[in-house]
């Protein structure tokens, strides 16, 4: 780590050539709380750091048409700022305000806590629950990828080398949508996931689950997408028993490890507890809507 | 224990007055500490910076168990930017040699080789070798030149696996000595120690119970978990001298250490104590300061040291964990006839855990006429043990606080009633030796009985627990001196070092109340290794309780002094003049009729009438003045994830007399929230190769602010009659209770008796399903 390059480039395509032209050790440095972090504690000795902060198409909070597309850089905290952002995705902005701490919040962002590629990052969760998808750019040209298939293990990510993550776009609101994540952590806050859970769903005028997608973390080598836990709402009042099979399925998803932060069969049966309070939150804020 | 009690300690009588200053509650902003910690000005050991000075690392073991066949530094001394490079090779072996360091006892032999691994690497992340280069990145990359040939051997963790006859031997040379063992053995073992102390006959003590009860806990490791990292700087210089600055609880103490592990004389060394960013028993022992002193003593420059998080984890002394089993009887009417237990306490690497001092609190709360308490102090492929706020205590008052609570059940008693039918008091004789003298502990119940938590209602799921602790109070050697300057104010040096940052003020408040002049004119600050005589380690509850001795004798000598000037001046006799309200005074009307003087004015005649006024005292505290707590908790059982919540909590605990309540209050609160910790989340976890899986904050669980609710306090005065302002070590006793509280509240909320620490959610949750699975499976 004697040789460290650190760079902060004004554009996309400055940025790219960088990371592409690197024949070490790169990393993208958005808010850094993931990157300083690892390299404080050895676990990665970079030869080139690339600070995205100062590209814009990574910072900004634009509407288009209907659809909100936010900068993979945007802080935690920026995103906690934006009412009408927080009015309309309440549930990604759950997983968001577990990032951390408040301080930590000031620098983290989206962005940087998917491409981490932790399974238990807390805003991934509530992210493939409102069918993001991430917009990518490379020496190669750009690219759309749906956020559950951006990791594709611990650490390990689908983007390849120069290539960065530049925002998000979210799909527009039908009314009476709701979403909602929920964590699981032995500490109230400071903590990682033991099981996260995120739900969407969206009801008909008549009070059924129209659509719906459900989103595990931590039980599993990635964040999952879990199609079966979906249906077991759509077409559903919500009531007791699609509660229970939406539990059964999201039990029936995990592919849990047995680690010094839970156990498989600890994780697993929380994920069904946490899926069922989650799609609850989620119901009551589609009904408000 | 180094606490043999000495003839000539000092006692001084408890003196019942009202007091001006001592007592009351100062503005906070004028605590002696706070405005430079808030503001960033406190200096760290990790701020100290000396000119042309080097970073220093430690390579440490990644094996738990393993020989060191050969070191090779040759290639990381050729790198540039390397200045020394040091190796057991560089330290001299150390005979066995035992010395008091804090609450727990030392080896020299084994101090030598934890700073330093010789033999054998004992544990993941045992040092063995140091690097001191230019900066830190230099010293890293050399670290990873070093190559050490390591044979690996089988490694053993858990205490109860040590203890079996087949598990890997930690040491060629260790054989259980102790209490009822006869024959010697002849077989070698991880069993350093057996201890036996006893009262009556247990078997008759159990014949005489209606209802009997018996419990098995088991404890994991937990660390102190305090914020600063152990630093170091070190600058030896070609005179022979060595300056070391650093974090500790007792400098005085490591200023020996040092001149016996590097074979210097003491003198030769001064110890600067930095302001202490916790402790709590974490820094009794020297890990950084020998190594940085001798390869600043190699490298002809000075040595900067500092820890990484993973590092404190790795290889700084966490408590012991624990497996403990207690056997307790008593008659219908809830009288306890027998009380057995049986510690089995992990000491880490070497021998040494906190068995003796654990085993004398087993029952030490309690009036009983039959005990047994059975300990073992056993070695285990782990960082060797340190102090960790009331040692050991905890863990066993989880096992006997919980089958208290169950024997009660068992009479049908309230578990408050249950324990005030059988509390300790004056005259109560100990199972380890002298009977209690004057304590508070039935004070604490009955406060505890008459709070209005006790009326507090509990919804579903919610439950209250109570428990109680006992610690004691050491005396030892303390030293002080106080220098009253030109304009009548008052610079206190004392050498307890303020683990707490209360104490200055709790110190000041005292000179204040002593002198007659305002809290604000006085100074008060530590003093380094040559500013005093000894000083003991803060530990063991001393550092308010035996420093104010030594404060209060300082002081009245200095007012001797001020008397002194004041009879020369009147050309009357010392003893004719008196010292009142800030002035000296004439004893009576028959000395003459002289106007009084103040420090102020009596400071103007010093120089005339003799020099300056100063005063200082170099005692022997006597040991006493012991405190017992009680508390009260009520928790939430979310029954389908385990999780516990703290809802409401209360401390009563006996402070003999307060000086400075607002900081007895935050000792009491920080106590439970480290022992709330340790319920709950924190433990030690080893992989099966037995490397450490979780040195960081991030999955070494403590507590952060919004897991714990506002604890209340309740202030006990029962004073200490041997201190002359009532005082009683308050630090240690609030850690106590809070385990086998919670325990007992889970079990009051859900049915279930957790005795497996810790109670996190996985464990709560399998305990809950197993008591009801027809439930469970909703």
């Amino acid at each position: 780590m004697q040789n460290l390059r650190y760079e902060a480039p004004e554009t996309l395509a400055d940025a790219t050539a960088l990371l592409s032209a690197e024949d070490g050790v790169a990393r993208i440095l958005a808010g850094g709380t993931d990157v300083i972090v690892q390299m404080h504690s050895d676990l990665i000795e970079p030869d080139l750091i690339v600070d995205v902060k100062n590209i814009p198409e990574l910072t900004e909070i634009a509407k288009e048409g209907g659809a909100y597309r936010f900068g993979a850089a945007v802080s935690g905290k920026t995103l906690m700022l934006h009412e009408d952002f927080n009015k309309t995705w309440p549930g990604i902005m759950d997983g968001v305000q577990l990032l951390g701490s408040l301080q930590v919040r000031g620098r983290a962002s989206v962005g940087g806590n998917l491409c981490n590629a932790s399974p238990a990052a807390d805003s991934v969760p509530p992210m493939i629950a409102a069918g993001a998808v991430a917009s990518v750019i490379g020496p190669n040209g750009a690219r759309d990828i749906p956020v559950e298939d951006i990791v594709t293990g611990p650490g390990r990510t689908c983007l390849e080398k120069g290539e960065i993550v530049v925002s998000f776009l979210l799909p527009e609101r039908p009314p009476r949508s709701g979403d909602a994540y929920l964590r699981f952590t032995p500490r109230t806050e400071m903590d990682i996931a033991v099981v996260g859970a995120g739900v969407n769903l969206t009801l008909d005028g008549g009070g059924a689950c129209t659509a719906a997608r459900v989103a595990l973390g931590a039980v599993a080598p990635t964040p999952l997408l879990v199609a079966e836990a979906a249906d077991a709402l759509i077409g559903t009042k919500v009531d007791d028993a699609a509660m229970e099979a939406l539990a059964a399925a999201a039990r029936a998803a995990c592919n849990p490890i047995d680690d010094k932060r839970g156990t498989i069969e600890f994780r697993t049966k929380v994920a069904g507890v946490l899926a069922r309070r989650a799609a609850a939150i989620a119901l009551e804020r589609a009904g408000a809507n | 224990m180094g606490m043999k009690p000495s003839p000539y300690a000092t006692k001084i009588p408890y003196e019942e007055k009202d007091n001006k200053v001592v007592g009351g509650r100062p503005d906070p902003k004028n605590r002696s500490d706070a405005i430079d910690k808030v503001t960033g000005r406190a200096r760290y050991a990790a701020d100290y910076n000396l000119p042309g000075q080097l970073i220093g690392k430690v390579l440490r073991s990644p094996h738990a168990h393993a020989v060191i066949k050969s070191i090779d530094t040759s290639e990381a001394e050729k790198l540039p930017g390397v200045k020394a490079v040091v190796t057991r090779d560089d330290f001299p072996d150390m005979e066995v040699e035992h010395a008091a360091s804090g609450e727990l006892m030392v080896n020299f032999r084994d101090v030598t080789r934890n700073m330093m691994a010789r033999e054998k690497a004992l544990y993941d992340g045992h040092p063995v070798a140091a690097v001191a280069a230019l900066s830190e990145s230099i010293a890293k990359e050399a670290m990873k030149l070093i190559k050490v040939d390591y044979e690996v051997l089988p490694h053993v963790i858990d205490v109860r696996d040590a203890m079996k006859d087949d598990a890997p031997l930690l040491h060629e040379d260790l054989f259980t000595k102790g209490a009822g063992i006869e024959p010697d053995p002849s077989k070698k073992s991880n069993i350093a120690t057996r201890m036996e102390s006893k009262l009556g006959d247990i078997e008759e003590g159990f014949e005489q119970a209606d209802f009997i009860v018996e419990h098995e806990s088991n404890t994991k490791a937990a660390h102190q978990g305090y914020i600063e990292p152990q630093a170091s700087v070190a600058n030896f210089t070609e005179g022979g001298t060595i300056e070391v600055y650093t974090g500790t609880q007792g400098h005085h103490v490591f200023r020996a250490q040092i001149a016996k592990l590097l074979k210097m004389d003491i003198s030769n060394i001064k110890v600067v104590p930095a302001e202490l960013g916790g402790g709590f028993g974490g820094k009794n022992n020297v890990y950084l300061e020998p190594l940085a002193a001798q390869l600043s003593r190699k490298a002809n420059r000075p040595v900067k040291m500092v820890m990484t998080r993973d590092e404190v984890f790795r290889a700084t002394g966490p408590t012991s964990g624990t497996n403990c089993k207690v056997k307790m009887g008593c008659t219908r009417d809830g009288r306890i006839t027998a009380a057995q237990a049986e510690l089995n306490y992990q000491a880490g690497a070497f021998p040494g855990s906190s068995l003796p001092l654990a085993s004398i609190t087993v029952f030490t709360r309690y009036d009983l006429e039959n005990v047994l308490v059975v300990g073992h102090d056993v070695v285990c492929n782990r960082p060797k043990v340190a102090a960790y706020r009331a040692p050991g205590a905890p863990m066993i008052a989880f096992a006997v606080e919980t089958a208290i609570d169950d024997l009660a059940r068992q009479c049908g008693m309230d578990p408050i009633d249950f324990r005030l039918r059988n509390a300790a008091k004056q005259g109560t004789q100990t199972h380890f030796g002298p009977p209690l003298g004057q304590i508070g502990y039935i004070e604490t119940l009955e406060a505890a009985k008459a709070s209005p938590h006790m009326k507090e209602p509990l919804g579903p799921n919610q439950g209250r627990g109570i428990a109680s602790g006992f610690w004691f109070t050491i005396g030892n050697d303390t030293s002080a001196t106080i220098n009253i300057t030109e304009d009548g104010t008052a610079s206190l040096i004392f050498g307890t070092v303020d683990v707490t940052g209360g104490m200055r003020s709790a110190f000041a408040m005292i000179v204040a109340e002593e002198l007659g002049i305002p809290f604000e004119k006085v100074r008060t600050q530590v003093g380094d290794t040559s500013a005093l005589g000894f000083n003991f380690m803060t530990a063991g509850s001393r550092g308010t309780a035996a420093g104010s001795m030594a404060v209060v004798k300082a002081t009245r000598d200095a007012i001797h002094r001020a008397c002194e000037i004041a009879a020369r001046k009147w050309e009357v006799e010392t003893d004719q003049v008196v010292w009142e309200n800030g002035h000296a005074r004439p004893a009576s009307a028959n000395v003459g009729d002289f106007e009084p003087m103040s420090l102020a004015q009596l400071c103007r005649e010093a120089t005339w009438f003799g020099g300056t006024i100063a005063g200082h005292a170099e005692i022997n505290v006597a040991m006493g003045g012991p405190g017992f707590g009680t508390h009260l908790v009520d928790v939430e059982v979310d029954r389908q994830t385990g999780l516990v919540k703290v809802l409401r909590y209360s401390i009563f605990q006996d402070a003999g007399k307060a000086v400075y309540p607002a900081f007895i209050e935050g000792q009491f609160q920080g106590g439970a929230v480290q022992g709330i910790g340790m319920a709950l989340n924190e433990e030690y976890i080893y992989s099966d190769k037995g490397t450490l899986e979780n040195p960081g904050f991030l999955d070494y669980r403590v507590p952060v602010a919004s897991d714990v609710p506002m604890i209340d306090t309740h202030i006990v005065e029962v004073p200490n009659p041997d201190h002359p302002y009532g005082v009683r070590g308050i630090g240690e006793v609030p850690i106590i209770p809070p385990l086998a509280a919670i325990s007992n509240a889970i079990y009051d909320a859900a049915g279930v008796r957790l005795l497996d620490h810790p109670m996190s959610p996985p464990k709560v949750l399998k305990a809950l399903d197993e008591a009801a699975p027809a439930e469970a499976a909703e």
